[in-house]
């Protein structure tokens, strides 16, 4: 049994992900985690399946959802990861504000300064508006509101505003 | 309600097992039940015995146990997210009759331990059901955590988990942290 990471980019229509499944079914493939968003219009997936087929199996299934030329695909052995239970402290990372290069860069720059983990990542482009939602794990001891403060300063010099708060679960 | 204690069950509770998702009894709707009779007792008794023993843990349904009846327990009163509550109870057959202000957060529930997820609810609910062992039937008006904490174990007696309710296709997350 291997793990493999599947791209799907391109042009959307309706069907690409019943096409896409039904032919990695019909190699047996389990599909584990997946993800599936629109990005500027443009049909963007990711796959990580488990089966016995090969890389170049799985390849040649998929061509076919290439043929028109406006969709690509990518395939590639991952090995199994293994996420460990981790003592980091979730949060919510938001910024927005006119869009300008480097609003991204500037921002994340500050939370991995301090060892912290984006663990999921929305941006939209929407007008002017730049907007930009993260999940980020910071590390236990990590001083919250100076790394907050850090991330407010680095959005202030390219002229948005950041906010953070915990990505609190209620246990029920 | 406030002064209601599992002592007036007159039966001990057990600890039971815990069940998780994709086990079938969560998915299905449960069966009402008489809550006069001697093993809704004993559930309602079990169910707050397994609660009291569960780290985190303010409310347990019956399907939870993996038995499929609307019978349920919970106990807000520590959370820090409680506004009004109404201490430890068990519902038989409860209803929500009135919600209204919903408020997106995000849930965690022990029958599907390794996932969260975004849930929008009413933070304000009129919630009726019977009470066992005297059968008596009470109307609970409240709000914040313990009205989440009702709707969320309404829903468990419906057959009906978190992630059935979540707000979008990316609002399921991978848990980071484990009680």
């Amino acid at each position: 049994m291997t793990l493999h990471a599947i791209t799907v980019l391109g042009h959307d229509r309706p069907g690409i992900i019943a096409e896409t499944t039904r032919r990695l079914a019909e190699l047996g493939l389990n599909l584990e985690d997946s993800t599936m968003t629109l990005l500027r219009g443009h049909f963007a997936m990711t796959l990580i399946c488990a089966g016995t087929a090969s890389d170049a199996e799985i390849r040649d299934a998929l061509v076919p959802l290439t043929a028109d030329g406006t969709l690509t695909v990518t395939v590639r052995e991952v090995p199994e990861e293994h996420v460990d239970a981790t003592d980091a402290t979730p949060w919510v990372l938001t910024v927005h504000g006119g869009d300008r290069p480097g609003i991204v860069s500037s921002v994340v720059n500050e939370v991995a300064a301090v060892g912290g983990n984006i663990t999921d990542l929305t941006t939209r482009l929407a007008g002017e508006l730049y907007l930009l939602v993260a999940e980020i794990d910071l590390p236990s001891g990590v001083d919250v509101a100076g790394v907050e403060a850090a991330i407010r300063s680095a959005a202030a010099n390219v002229g948005v505003v950041a906010t953070m708060h915990p990505a609190e679960t209620d246990e029920l | 309600m406030s002064s209601w204690t599992e002592d007036e069950l007159g039966v001990p509770g057990r600890v039971l097992p815990v069940v998780r998702a994709p086990d079938a009894v969560l998915s299905t709707a449960g069966a009402e039940v008489d809550p006069c009779a001697a093993e809704t007792v004993q559930l309602a008794a079990d169910l707050v015995a397994t609660m009291r023993v569960s780290p985190g843990c303010v409310g347990l349904a019956a399907p939870q146990v993996g038995v499929g009846v609307r019978v349920f327990c919970v106990d807000v009163a520590e959370h820090p997210k409680s506004r009004t509550h109404h201490g430890t109870f068990v519902l038989c057959n409860a209803e929500v009759v009135e919600a209204s202000r919903n408020e997106k957060a995000r849930e965690g529930c022990m029958s599907v331990p390794d996932l969260t997820g975004d849930v929008k609810r009413a933070t304000r609910v009129l919630v009726r059901g019977a009470l066992p062992g005297t059968g008596e039937t009470v109307t609970i008006a409240t709000d914040a955590f313990e009205a989440r904490a009702l709707q969320h174990e309404i829903d468990h007696c419906a057959g009906l988990l978190f992630v059935d309710r979540a707000a979008g296709a990316h609002a399921i997350y991978a848990r980071k942290t484990y009680l």
